[in-house]
């Protein structure tokens, strides 16, 4: 039998997956015990360039997107991974090459990359992110500010092999 | 003497409600982070907005000292006024973001208000049709007055609501008086209309 550890933070993780997992998470029961892969949202991909370079920081910097990448099924942190970010900022509009850049996750499947400001735009304030390297299945996610105010942003992804 | 005050406090409060959200929404700080394409695209709806309040207003009589006759004539103009409005406003958005027009046209945005804001574009689009072919349509009067009341309501609350929802250059309190008033206004018509026939 597989020992299952209960830590603060694996608790931690897995309710921040279920909550990136949206709503299917409830609705099928029956496969709880794997973890569901993250579902592209709506409007997601608005405005994606594909191939922005991994930078250390898109332009001035001051806001954070954040989150965790983790494979479908046993919820394993995946390293390494490229995830592409971009948003209308105080800098730049979504469509500007200078608006987007890339990172890749720690030994945790973490990661972070500071950016400017997010403004308002369309109205509301949101972030776009996109996983598509090619060996999980693209996710593009549009995540959506509680508040305009707000100087940091969370989006986890759940990836599924192809 | 009394009426003629009542009469210009009418035309200062209606020029105040309709202004204010337009002065207040020009020293947003969210315009300093856009180009003005898309400036002109988010005046262009409060534009509209303004002539959502002017045109039950005038329909109605509710403006002092206008004849019926000009009163219908104002409204006839501001109405096309007012699709073009919203025409530039979907318009100029669409140059800001197409994917993002896109998705509202196909009714997959994920943003609730730009349905509401969609609906409501399609109602007075529909509204300039019936007008532009009002002779050839052929309509009893009764019906064609219905059916442009119908399609007057559906534009009001859809842009209501999509006014009310957006995180935009609209400042807050400018935007609720504005509303209040447009719903007001468009209530009252229906009421009147609604005694007409008792």
């Amino acid at each position: 039998m597989p020992k299952i550890s209960l830590t603060r933070r694996s608790l931690l993780a897995a309710s921040g997956a279920v909550a990136a997992s949206g709503l299917s998470g409830f609705t099928v029961p029956a496969r709880a015990a794997g973890l569901e892969p993250t579902k592209s949202m709506r409007g997601g991909a608005n405005n994606y360039l594909s191939g922005a370079p991994i930078v250390d920081r898109i332009g001035g910097g001051g806001f954070w997107m954040s989150g965790t990448v983790r494979r479908a099924g046993d919820g394993a942190p995946l390293a390494g991974q490229r995830i592409q970010i971009w948003a209308h900022t105080t800098e730049g509009y979504e469509s500007d090459w200078e608006s987007h850049g890339a990172t890749l996750t720690d030994e945790n499947g973490v990661y972070r990359l500071e950016m400017p400001q997010i403004v308002p735009a369309f109205g509301q304030a949101h972030g776009h992110l996109a996983y598509d390297s090619g060996d999980f299945e693209t996710v593009f996610l549009r995540p959506v500010m509680k508040s305009s105010k707000d100087t940091s942003l969370e989006a986890n992804f759940v990836l599924k092999p192809v | 003497m009394q009426s003629k005050t009542r009469t210009k406090l009418i035309w200062i409060a209606f020029f105040v409600v309709i202004t204010a959200p337009i002065i207040a929404a020009a020293f947003s700080p969210l315009l300093a982070w856009r180009d003005s394409i898309y400036i002109i695209a988010g005046f262009a709806g409060i534009f509209a907005m303004a002539l959502l309040l002017t045109q039950p207003l005038l329909i109605g009589g509710y403006l002092p000292s206008i004849s019926a006759r000009k009163n219908r004539q104002f409204h006839k103009w501001f109405g096309a006024l007012l699709v073009t409005m919203v025409f530039i406003h979907v318009l100029f958005l669409w140059f800001t973001s197409p994917p993002d027009v896109i998705d509202v046209l196909l009714f997959r945005s994920p943003t609730p208000f730009s349905l509401w804001g969609v609906i409501a574009m399609w109602a007075v689009f529909l509204m300039g049709l019936m007008v532009a072919f009002r002779k050839r349509l052929r309509m009893p009067l009764r019906l064609w007055q219905r059916t442009h009341l119908a399609l007057a309501i559906v534009t009001v609350i859809g842009s209501v609501v999509h006014a009310y929802l957006i995180e935009g250059t609209m400042e807050m309190l400018t935007k609720i008086i504005i509303s209040l008033s447009v719903l007001a206004a468009t209530a009252k018509v229906i009421a009147d209309r609604v005694q007409q026939k008792g």
